[in-house]
């Protein structure tokens, strides 16, 4: 009786709820331009362009800030706050500065900004160090032109400087925010809060972790606008299933994360659509090839991944195709180099993965290194940082399997993952990151970082935890640091990628993609770097 | 009654030390707060000098006496996450957590109570059976699956409703309120009807069994043998008896509803604490989880006082039990 009772209820309740069904009204516009509504998993964490390194609080703080060179929308260099930049002799950079540009608080922006800006974003409690390894001075020349000396020549600084935004150094003064807010202090940063840049739009209200609103700049220096909003409203909605929802009844027109098993519902349903792509971050699986024993397998007094037969072997087994196929529904595109299509040095012709290798092969190669019945070795994976990351490393143990090497997986969550992981721990013997050179854009940030042979003095190989090392790779990626001339750099770049996929150094997977998804009306540019640009969104 | 508040608040005073002590000794299991805070190619010399810094070195006692020290003077630190200080994080989003908790407690007992009084009067009624019914989904349905059919049903299907957020607030000296904008009373009602469902069946259930057992008693027999009207005995002698317990429960119920607003809060992306928590432990963002669960804690051991005291107003007995007890 009790159970028919209920299913009556819900019947009914279902059948009220479908008689109703009405589509929800459409946002409403002003007369100057649309209000375009979008929500994200999680909140930008500060205003202030310098306190976190990540890459949506970075994209996010470009509506309002801007730096000095800025990316267009296939990631090449263009004007930004600079009319003309360039070097005037391998370790000297200019930078002339545009004379129209105001803040948005009606005061003029000059060199003294600039240079404000950098020192402040060079100076303590700024995440931005990275940028500024090789910086030894910055001076003002004049209003309008900033020069900057290295200690060693650096093509690459203009790049890197894309990420650096230039905020008012009256405004930032007068409200004592000269320094970066200091964590081990009890005081508040004034722009942690509020912002002063010169961009595209400017900062209205925010309300940390509810809503921040923006509002159109008028007085843009840029006057080719491509945007049709008069106000920006973001919105954090932490629950997927929510924020799906609110796409769906219209209360948001774009929404920025979205799990892969939602692509299919937005894509059928009529009112919205998935905007996707390739993304720079390469997810790739590494070995521990410096200890002489392996932490975690059952081979003892030896290294089996210090034997490149070993290794090529174990590659040649992980059906990559198989992974986009199965594991993330097609999301995602094969590679096998460490940097993505859209990074400098990325060259296509060389992005090749060898043949699978058949089990019995790939089994006598394992036995021609010493290890006809395999071995057993732990994997580590995380399982809340890349698109399926727990997955992918359940179909290698699989894959792996067949060629008679056990693979037991531990996967944890990122934060104790990570430390766990990399240097100067390295507690692993097989293992998966993923890296995008959000830095630089170049393909040196990928030698420099993760394939040079590890050296804390120098900062080399910090995120090598194999620490593989080839000395005529690191001889090599020393040589791209400083060439300025792209097409010797190039022919570096190429030989330096040859030495390390020929030594089967890594296993390159896949860059994952980029999947947002939009009411049906909304037009709007996506970058491979998956930085999300207001200024190119138009809604019908 | 002095002595008993005294006794209570330092009772108080050791649950909450107990609470971020306890708490303390689990951050360790969250994992590393570093690399939530700084990009992927921040040099290890770096990531080392920032756990330096903000103590993370230290060995647990140190830091615990630390917070415990700051904490006496009301000052929790900086959120590792947002470099705001984490008092006024946790005030600025108290409202809607408070005002989220009270609605829901307030609609499981003003829709409960009559509930469990009309079915408890007629048990048999095919009424009372739905009743019974619903009150089953209420209890065995999980509350985000009930929050994302609601959104499904209300938001997505109809559009009648706000799917997430708390709609416009008006701010009355800090204190943010969703009670005086069209689209803040809006957005409360999925909300508290998910987070209150529960409670509401539990507060239904118990009125109706107190209420059959009350109906039995031998003083409503005389009532009725009386001739007094039915009005009077049901809510005046046969409601009233049932009382203690519904208040027992209730009050413990708000604690919870506080504490455990956290799904709802995630479900309907409602800016309040419980939120803030989930955020919080995803970035190891310790300064805040341990300031929130001292809060929680706080919460819970005051709740508990004032249902005490609540005790003395509704039941004469206690009362003459303290006096009688101070007389001899």
């Amino acid at each position: 009786m009790a159970f028919e009772t209920r299913r009556l209820i819900l019947a009914g309740g279902a059948a009220i709820a479908l008689a109703l069904a009405a589509p929800f009204a459409a946002a409403p516009a002003d007369a100057q331009g649309k209000v375009f509504r979008w929500a994200n998993d999680g909140d930008v964490n500060s205003m202030d362009p310098y306190s976190r390194n990540e890459t949506f609080l970075l994209a996010f703080l470009q509506n309002i800030y801007e730096p000095l060179v800025r990316r267009s929308k296939d990631l090449k260099l263009e004007p930004g706050l600079a009319e003309k930049w360039g070097q005037t002799a391998p370790t000297t950079w200019f930078f002339d500065l545009r004379k129209d540009v105001k803040f948005h608080d009606g005061t003029s922006f000059n060199a003294d900004d600039v240079v404000f800006s950098l020192n402040r974003a060079n100076g303590k409690g700024s995440n931005m160090l990275t940028y500024f390894a090789t910086v030894k001075a910055i001076r003002k020349v004049n209003d309008h032109r900033v020069e900057v000396d290295t200690n060693v020549p650096d093509p690459l600084l203009a790049s890197k400087w894309a990420q650096i935004f230039i905020m008012s150094k009256v405004w930032a003064e007068k409200n004592k925010a000269e320094t970066v807010g200091d964590l081990t202090k009890n005081e508040e940063n004034f722009a942690t809060r509020h912002a002063m840049g010169t961009g595209p739009f400017k900062l209205k209200s925010r309300e940390p972790d509810v809503k921040t609103v923006l509002e159109a700049n008028k007085d843009w220096w840029d006057k080719k606008v491509e945007h049709n909003l008069s106000e920006v409203v973001f919105s954090r909605i932490a629950n997927a299933g929510t924020r799906i929802a609110a796409l769906r009844s219209g209360e948001i027109d774009m929404v920025y994360t979205v799990p892969p098993q939602d692509t299919d519902t937005l894509a059928k349903d009529p009112n919205t659509k998935i905007v996707q792509g390739p993304e720079t971050r390469v997810v790739y699986l590494g070995f521990d090839q410096h200890r002489d024993e392996l932490l975690y397998s059952n081979i003892k007094g030896k290294n089996p991944f210090k034997d490149k037969r070993v290794r090529e072997a174990i590659y040649r087994s992980i059906d990559v195709e198989a992974i986009k196929k199965t594991v993330m529904r097609g999301q995602s595109f094969p590679t096998s180099l460490m940097v993505a299509p859209g990074i400098n040095g990325y060259t296509k012709d060389i992005d090749k993965r060898p043949a699978l290798l058949k089990p019995d092969d790939a089994k006598k190669m394992l036995a021609a290194a010493g290890y006809p019945n395999g071995f057993e070795v732990t994997l580590d994976c995380p399982t809340d940082r890349y698109v399926n990351d727990e997955k992918i490393c359940q179909a290698v143990v699989g894959m792996l399997a067949r060629i008679g090497v056990k693979v037991n997986l531990r996967a944890q969550t990122r934060l104790k993952y990570f430390a766990q992981i990399l240097l100067p721990k390295a507690d692993m013997s097989f293992f998966m990151l993923g890296w995008s050179p959000a830095a630089t854009y170049d393909v040196h940030d990928v030698f420099i970082n993760l394939i040079q042979t590890y050296n804390p003095e120098t900062k080399k190989g910090q995120f090598n935890p194999g620490r593989y090392s080839n000395a005529k790779f690191d001889d090599l990626a020393d040589k791209v640091q400083v060439e300025t001339d792209t097409a010797k750099r190039n022919t570096m770049i190429g030989e330096a990628t040859k030495i390390y996929t020929g030594e089967y150094s890594y296993i390159p997977l896949h860059q994952q993609a980029v999947i947002w998804a939009t009411r049906k009306n909304v037009d709007l540019v996506q970058t491979a770097d998956n930085s999300f640009q207001i200024r190119w969104v138009k809604i019908k | 009654m002095v002595a008993f508040l005294l006794r209570r608040l330092f009772q108080a005073v050791i649950v909450m030390l107990t609470v971020a002590l306890v708490a303390f000794v689990l951050f360790n299991y969250v994992g590393d707060p570093i690399n939530a805070m700084v990009g992927q190619d921040t040099s290890i010399q770096d990531r080392e000098k920032l756990r330096q810094d903000l103590g993370l070195n230290d060995p647990i006692p140190v830091r615990f006496a630390r917070f415990v020290a700051n904490a006496a003077q009301g000052n929790f630190g900086l959120s590792f996450r947002t470099a705001e200080p984490v008092g006024r994080m946790i005030l600025e989003r108290l409202p809607a957590t408070l005002e989220l908790s009270i609605v829901a407690a307030l609609f499981a007992l003003l829709v409960g109570v009559p509930m469990g009084v009309y079915s408890g009067l007629h048990p048999k009624s095919v009424g009372s059976r739905l009743l019974q019914a619903v009150s089953l989904i209420g209890i065995s349905l999980p509350t985000f699956l009930i929050g994302i059919l609601l959104i499904l049903i209300f938001a997505v299907g109809m559009g009648l409703l706000p799917s997430f957020g708390r709609g416009d607030v008006v701010n009355l000296g800090g204190w943010t309120t969703g009670f005086f904008t069209a689209s803040g009373l809006k957005a409360l009602i999925m909300p508290a009807v998910t987070l209150g469902l529960f409670q509401l069946t539990l507060i239904m259930r118990i009125v109706r069994s107190e209420m059959l057992e009350v109906l039995r008693t031998d003083y409503i027999k005389f009532a009725r043998a009386r001739g007094l009207k039915a009005r009077a005995i049901n809510f005046g002698h046969a409601l009233k008896n049932t009382l203690v317990p519904v208040i027992t429960i209730t009050g413990l119920q708000l604690g919870q509803l506080i504490a455990f607003a956290i799904i709802t809060e995630t479900v309907f992306s409602w800016p309040g604490v419980g939120q803030l928590f989930v955020t919080s432990v995803s970035a190891a963002d310790m300064p805040v989880m341990s300031a929130y669960l001292a809060l929680i804690g706080f919460l819970f051991v005051s709740i508990n006082l004032l249902v005490d005291l609540l005790y003395f107003a509704i039941d004469p007995r206690l009362r003459t039990a303290q006096a009688a007890a101070k007389a001899s």
